[in-house]
């Protein structure tokens, strides 16, 4: 008997006879289905209770489907029966499933065509629910191990699987999305199909006006968009190559506590030094009224739009050029500068002729990730952006506002995709071949060449001057949560904190009377079921990219990085548009939040395991096989254990980049599901800097110290008997890039 | 080493036709076809790239065939995975695991296979035994030295009682000391339990120190399959003859051939030599002369070709010496380093016996 066949069957006859069909509107984690009504009731009714009590008779061909391999389960798997029946029980499963939940909605059938062939159905149904779900996942594999049977990738069962499971959580949850936002850009106001309406809405001229240029109104919000991502491309590389710079290359011994600062933007939800600035040069901020006392000036609002936006930025995303170009500078091989200067050229010459040029692949990586993360970014112009609008707060603006123009958002959303998948296209085409990294491990010895005081003494200037800035503004971040009315009354207090986190005791236990509360401990359950599912699915994706080969591998690794390159945003427009109506019904529930969570970070783990599974011997997993394991048991007993670091940095990596999320959180919200984020973002647009900024401390101060718990264990695993050393936390320098 | 419960279920390996051929270009095997007998040791030798590598993991099943078929024993496992093959392998860098301890990395295949606990633990044991590392097994495998590892890597492959038993370069990782040592364990072990062992090299004198059989393969196929001997003094073309064992090329004219005795007299530059004709024909040839079978003398010397010392080295056991004569440069070696002809000597250089093979032009 086939065992693998077996266990989906039960998987699929548990969710059509067991589990509640369709989707609970208490939520996924309530069990009041089990006491009220089950198996009956028609909302908490198993398929097979609706169907003998003669409701959604539409269902039934779903038995068929999913009982047709048992006439199989007892033929060898090179049968070609076998592989055809599962085939097609599989494929034709999937299809019919989504087909009926599709066509059949909350008012019956959804498209007038099926109305027309069909007539009324008189009856309607909600979103899947736990056993649409099972039945899904036991026709997916059903499908998989046909086609294993096959013969495609030697017939292995479990690769086929994870790849078919991969593909399609990323089509149903990356592809399926974006597309439907596609077309919603296409229809008009009646939902009639139309280009003319597209190029219209896509040519608007308040995206690509460029009035600014020979008048005082404002350019496009395109332009802006793409100015100032340009800008701080080029601004964070220099800054992030002088850092680079400094840290490895000035045999300065300080240079080491440059390091911590490649943290930041881990820790840092990306509004907060927004928040910062307007604390520092607002108007009513220290320097603008420092300043204005000084020479009698009239404080101004010079500080909402560009500039803040430039400064604020600037401060966010340095530290991520400066992680990927420490890498890049120390991946060059001081034998190369060594043999440099036996050749006879002066440090100068050395720096000009070797170094930089070694490191322009890694310069212009900088560059792109720099000008992504701009685009992407949301947190900082909504607080800073005052007049001038980008194309992340417009989309934002557009579905909250009075506007609620779903169109306009879409339309919003496929340009600023244009823009960060031409980004994400360049880099991976044009540079993910190009490596000049030198060094190749074994036999590399030498010192790195110290850089010449030309080059170095600018770059102490910067650094000193930078780093002081990055000190003050995090400094204001903690002091301003102490401040009672900052620009007017400054005197200390716990007001914010207490607001926010008071704790009472009294006889029913703790109560937990702040008004963060709530958020906070939502932030932290979703966050922490995200981790574990992100982590997964990321190393899974990873075993599959570095240890296996099949065709199509190309586009695989394409489809699943492409959420790097998507900004929060628009996941957030494209997941109200796709999961508001059955047969995906999520709005509103903390599954969209975990979902989104999962998805938006899957790049993270993917990198983390990427990046330690090369470096173990594939010879490994090779002989684990000729030693009679499957890939499966290889996996879990060969490959799992040994990346225990990397699956702990994935996770902790994974679990504070879903607490410091804003930008598709803002979207997927709801008053029962409110996340920390949005929460401080609710209270700055209220003008309530005290509390918004005493609870981003606490933030920061939390995942401050679950990095640093990590950290410790990783340091500690490192050192024990029982685990190869280095694999730790490289996983790190991929994990903050593009949000 | 001697105590074996360990039985060998050795069987034949058969290559039909086989090509792997990577993307839609790269040929790294070609049309090989070949056998291994039961309880034979055969060595895969050749250059790197050449195909010998992608030969043996076609056999353990971590690289499939692109076209042909490959058998073990009676059966046909071309389309068969790693997993499912009876096979076990020996890698370059031993792959031992290393979060497990020695005895579990032993007993890896042994549990995997579904064996019942207390009898993994024995054959595990007796694995250790076998290998000399018995008192060895809680320890980590980075605990212990390189030829230790090897052994755990060999014990962990022979427990399992495989058909066929594979080596891909197994000392290359170890020191030239060592190397003898093990390769000499790794004979013994074959013989004494009868393994059919395919084994990767690149060097050529440990091929000849442990095979059966050499097949030394060029250009993703087969140049030549023999034992050592034949393929050091009857090498089938001037590759074979310059990669086992270096050979001083030279053409030569082969004046008549004696159908008879079997032997070919051939002239060289005024010099003639008779020697076995190996089924060629008058009209010019190849002969292919060791260094060890070059011969210096004085000049006065005759029946020898006049030449000019170019180098001479000592390197202990013996002198190195390059020549230039009217046909090229050569190399030659003496045992005798007592009488040393110095840089500017002329000499005259002779062929000694059995020295010389005639190879097609």
């Amino acid at each position: 008997m086939n065992r693998v066949v077996l266990l989906w069957l039960m998987v699929g006859v548990a969710g059509f006879c067991l589990l509640p069909w369709y989707v609970l509107e208490e939520g996924l984690w309530s069990f009041e289905w089990l006491f009220d009504g089950y198996p009956t009731d028609s909302d908490y009714a198993p398929a097979v209770f609706l169907l003998l009590q003669g409701e959604k008779l539409w269902l039934s061909p779903l038995l068929l489907f999913l009982l047709a391999p048992v006439l199989v389960i007892f033929r060898d798997k090179s049968d070609p029966l076998f592989s055809k029946v599962l085939c097609l029980a599989g494929g034709l499963g999937l299809l019919y499933l989504l087909a009926q939940g599709f066509s059949i909605g909350i008012r019956g059938w959804n498209s007038e065509l099926l109305l027309a062939v069909f007539g009324e159905l008189g009856d309607r149904q909600y979103g899947f629910g736990y056993g649409a779900m099972l039945l899904g996942i036991s026709f997916l594999f059903y499908l998989t191990t046909g086609i294993a049977a096959r013969g495609v990738v030697n017939g292995d069962v479990f690769v086929v699987g994870s790849i078919g499971f991969v593909i399609a959580m990323v089509g149903l949850f990356i592809f399926l999305p974006v597309l439907q936002m596609l077309s919603s850009a296409l229809q008009d106001d009646q939902g009639q199909y139309s280009l003319l309406v597209f190029f219209s809405k896509f040519f608007d001229d308040k995206i690509w006006g460029l009035h600014c240029l020979v008048s005082s109104r404002g350019c496009g919000v395109a332009w802006n968009s793409l100015s100032l991502a340009l800008l701080v491309g080029a601004l964070t590389t220099l800054l992030g190559l002088v850092f680079a710079l400094v840290a490895t290359r000035s045999g300065l011994r300080q240079a080491h506590l440059l390091r911590p600062l490649t943290v930041l933007p881990i820790i840092t939800p990306p509004f907060v030094i927004g928040l910062a600035i307007i604390l520092l040069f607002g108007l009513s901020g220290t320097v603008t009224q420092f300043v204005a006392d000084l020479f009698g000036l009239q404080p101004s609002r010079w500080v909402y739009g560009m500039p803040g936006i430039l400064i604020a930025q600037l401060l966010s995303f340095t530290p991520i050029a400066f992680l990927v170009l420490i890498g890049v500078v120390e991946g060059i091989s001081p034998s190369m500068e060594e043999a440099s200067q036996t050749l006879r050229a002066s440090r100068w010459q050395t720096f000009k002729t070797v170094s930089l040029p070694l490191m322009r692949p890694g310069l212009a990586n900088a560059f792109l990730l720099g000008f992504i993360e701009s685009m992407a970014d949301f947190g900082n112009p909504l607080v800073l952006g005052g007049n001038f609008d980008v194309l992340s707060t417009e989309i934002f603006f557009a579905i909250v506002g009075a506007q609620n123009d779903q169109g306009k958002a879409a339309v919003l959303a496929i340009v600023l995709l244009i823009f960060t998948l031409t980004a994400f296209y360049a880099q991976r085409r044009w540079l993910g071949k190009k490596s000049y990294t030198t060094r190749t491990g074994k036999g590399d010895g030498g010192i790195p060449t110290k850089m010449p005081r030309r080059v170095l003494y600018p770059c102490y200037a910067l650094v000193t001057i930078w780093g002081t800035f990055t000190l003050v503004v995090y400094g204001m971040i903690v002091y301003g949560g102490f401040v009672e009315l900052w620009g007017l009354d400054h005197t200390l207090t716990f007001k914010h904190y207490i607001t926010a986190f008071d704790v009472a005791i009294n006889e029913h236990g703790i109560h937990w009377r702040g008004s963060a509360w709530d958020s906070f401990w939502t932030t932290l359950r979703i966050a922490a079921t995200a981790a574990p599912l992100t982590a997964a699915l990321g190393l899974v994706t990873a075993y599959l990219l570095v240890r296996q080969n099949f065709r199509g591998k190309n586009a695989f690794e394409f489809g699943t990085m492409l959420s790097f390159a998507i900004p929060g945003t628009v996941i957030g427009v494209a997941y109200i548009l796709a999961f508001n109506v059955p047969p995906l019904e999520l709005t509103g529930t903390g599954v969209i939040l975990v979902i989104s969570f999962i998805f938006r970070n899957m790049p993270v783990g993917v990198r983390a395991g990427i990046a330690s599974m090369s470096q173990l011997d594939k010879s490994l997993d090779e002989a684990s096989l000729t030693l009679g394991a499957n890939t499966w048991r290889t996996f879990r007993q060969i490959i799992l254990p040994l990346m225990r670091p990397a699956i702990l940095a994935a996770l902790v990596f994974s679990f504070v980049r879903a607490m410091t999320a804003i930008s598709a959180v803002i979207f997927l919200v709801s008053a029962e599901h409110n996340m920390a984020t949005s929460y401080i973002i609710g209270r700055v647009e209220n003008n309530d800097y005290g509390i918004a900024i005493a609870y981003s401390t606490v933030l920061i101060v939390v995942m401050l110290s679950v990095v640093a718990i990590m950290q410790l264990a990783v340091g500690k695993a490192k050192t024990s008997r029982r685990t190869t050393p280095g694999l730790a936390v490289q996983a790190a320098p991929d994990a903050v890039v593009v949000r | 080493m001697q105590t074996t419960s360990i039985h060998s279920k050795a069987a034949s390996v058969e290559f039909r036709n086989v090509s792997k051929i990577y993307g839609e270009t790269v040929t790294a095997v070609d049309g090989v076809s070949l056998k291994v007998e039961a309880g034979e040791l055969v060595t895969l030798l050749g250059p790197s790239g050449c195909g010998k590598t992608t030969t043996l993991r076609m056999i353990a099943g971590l690289e499939m065939a692109s076209s042909g078929s490959i058998l073990i024993g009676d059966a046909d496992v071309t389309l068969l995975p790693a997993t499912d093959r009876d096979v076990s392998m020996v890698f370059q860098s031993y792959a031992l695991f290393p979060h497990m301890s020695v005895l579990e990395n032993v007993a890896y295949g042994l549990k995997v296979s579904g064996m019942k606990k207390p009898e993994v633990r024995v054959r595990a044991l007796n694995g250790l035994e076998l290998v000399g590392l018995t008192g060895y097994g809680d320890r980590l495998p980075s605990e212990l030295s390189g030829g230790q590892q090897q052994r755990v890597a060999v014990a962990r492959a022979l427990v399992l009682e495989p058909q066929v038993l594979l080596f891909d370069e197994p000392l290359s990782n170890l020191d030239a000391k060592l190397r003898r040592q093990v390769r000499e364990e790794i004979r013994e072990l074959q013989q004494s339990l009868g393994l059919t062992v395919v084994y990767v090299t690149h060097d050529q004198e440990e091929a000849l120190a442990v095979s059966d059989r050499i097949i030394v393969m060029r250009n993703a196929g087969i140049a030549q399959a023999g034992t050592p001997r034949e393929l050091y003094e009857e090498p089938a073309d001037s590759f074979v003859a310059d990669f086992i064992g270096e050979a001083n090329l030279m053409d030569v004219t082969i004046e008549q051939v004696d159908a008879v005795a079997g032997t070919a007299e051939v002239s060289l530059a005024g010099v003639n030599i008779t020697l076995p004709s190996r089924g060629m024909v008058a009209g010019p040839a190849k002969l292919a002369v060791r260094p060890n079978r070059l011969e210096l003398k004085a000049p006065e010397d005759v029946g020898g070709l006049p030449g000019t010392v170019i180098k001479c080295t000592y390197v202990g056991n013996h002198m190195e010496y390059v020549v230039r004569l009217a046909q090229g440069e050569w190399f030659a070696t003496s045992d005798d380093v007592g009488t040393v002809h110095t840089a500017g000597a002329e000499v005259s250089v002779h062929f000694r016996a059995r020295g010389p093979v005639l190879l097609s032009a």
